[in-house]
């Protein structure tokens, strides 16, 4: 469950959705991130955490340096598109479950949460 | 730069209050009653969703037009459990018969006649080799890139 909805909320925050706009440019140093952003380094690397995390950009190291990017192909994107595309569609999967139960699997349902 | 990332797979956990067999009846033969109308590559709007039940059918939309887009085919089909449909559409939104990747969804029982389902959408790094085939289409040799410039070029000729 912990990854649900991952991707769509590291986008959904707008400095985040800065920091993976300027990775989409090119790879970048943390420092370098901080340097261009009204934020602290600190909060860059978090959000850039928050980024991995939602696979939406990878680090490697460059001697002493982190450089973070996101997929060259442009696939971070379509990989966030489509987890919200899947996170629509199963919405409406369990919607359509919920509205065809039974009456008597309702009521079971109901009985089982007292 | 040519390094490729492996993008992560879409992973979805949700609980349904149904057992697996109706949780996978609704998802396969209730398939066109909750699939979103919004998700469709055809041109005009979808007017069916459908998934054929069985290994070897196709899962694919029928437009007001009535014509047919496809979105791939079901690669394994064992009920109540466990269900993969092969996803050809490439990060072009175009079908590519040759493009290969992978939906599994799985339903589990769990007590209080609820099923667990367990979604996954992998392979997306094959993704890739259309997203570039789109680029190279739009920024390559013949692509909108140089007829702009010989509409630039003409322009300023004139």
């Amino acid at each position: 469950m912990a990854n649900r909805h991952l991707a769509f909320k590291a986008l959904a925050d707008a400095t985040r959705r800065e920091v993976f706009e300027r990775l989409a440019a090119g790879p970048k140093a943390v420092g370098e991130l901080a340097e261009e952003l009204p934020v602290t380094r600190p909060a860059v690397s978090q959000h850039l955490k928050a980024l991995k995390s939602a696979g939406l950009v990878t680090e490697r190291r460059e001697g002493t340096r982190r450089v973070y990017q996101i997929d060259p192909a442009g696939l971070g994107h379509m990989r966030a598109w489509l987890d919200q595309f899947w996170d629509g569609a199963l919405a409406a999967f369990q919607a359509e479950v919920i509205r065809t139960a039974t009456p008597e699997s309702k009521h079971e349902r109901r009985s089982k949460k007292k | 730069m040519s390094r490729t990332i492996q993008p992560a797979p879409v992973r979805k956990v949700l609980t349904v209050p149904a057992t697996p067999q109706r949780a996978f009846e609704v998802f396969t033969a209730g398939f066109d009653r909750w699939w979103p109308r919004s998700h469709t590559i055809g041109k005009s709007a979808l007017k069916e969703a459908v998934l054929e039940p069985r290994a070897g059918g196709r899962w694919y939309g029928i437009d007001d037009d009535g014509s047919e887009t496809e979105w791939g085919d079901v690669l394994v089909w064992e009920p109540p459990g466990r269900l993969v449909l092969a996803w050809r559409i490439g990060a072009d939104w175009q079908y590519h018969a040759d493009l290969l990747t992978e939906v599994e969804v799985r339903f589990t029982e769990q007590s209080g006649g609820i099923t667990r389902v367990d979604f996954e959408h992998r392979l997306l790094e094959r993704m890739g080799d259309a997203a570039a085939a789109l680029r190279e289409a739009i920024d390559g040799p013949g692509g909108w890139t140089s007829i702009l410039q010989n509409y630039a070029d003409v322009v300023r000729a004139g």
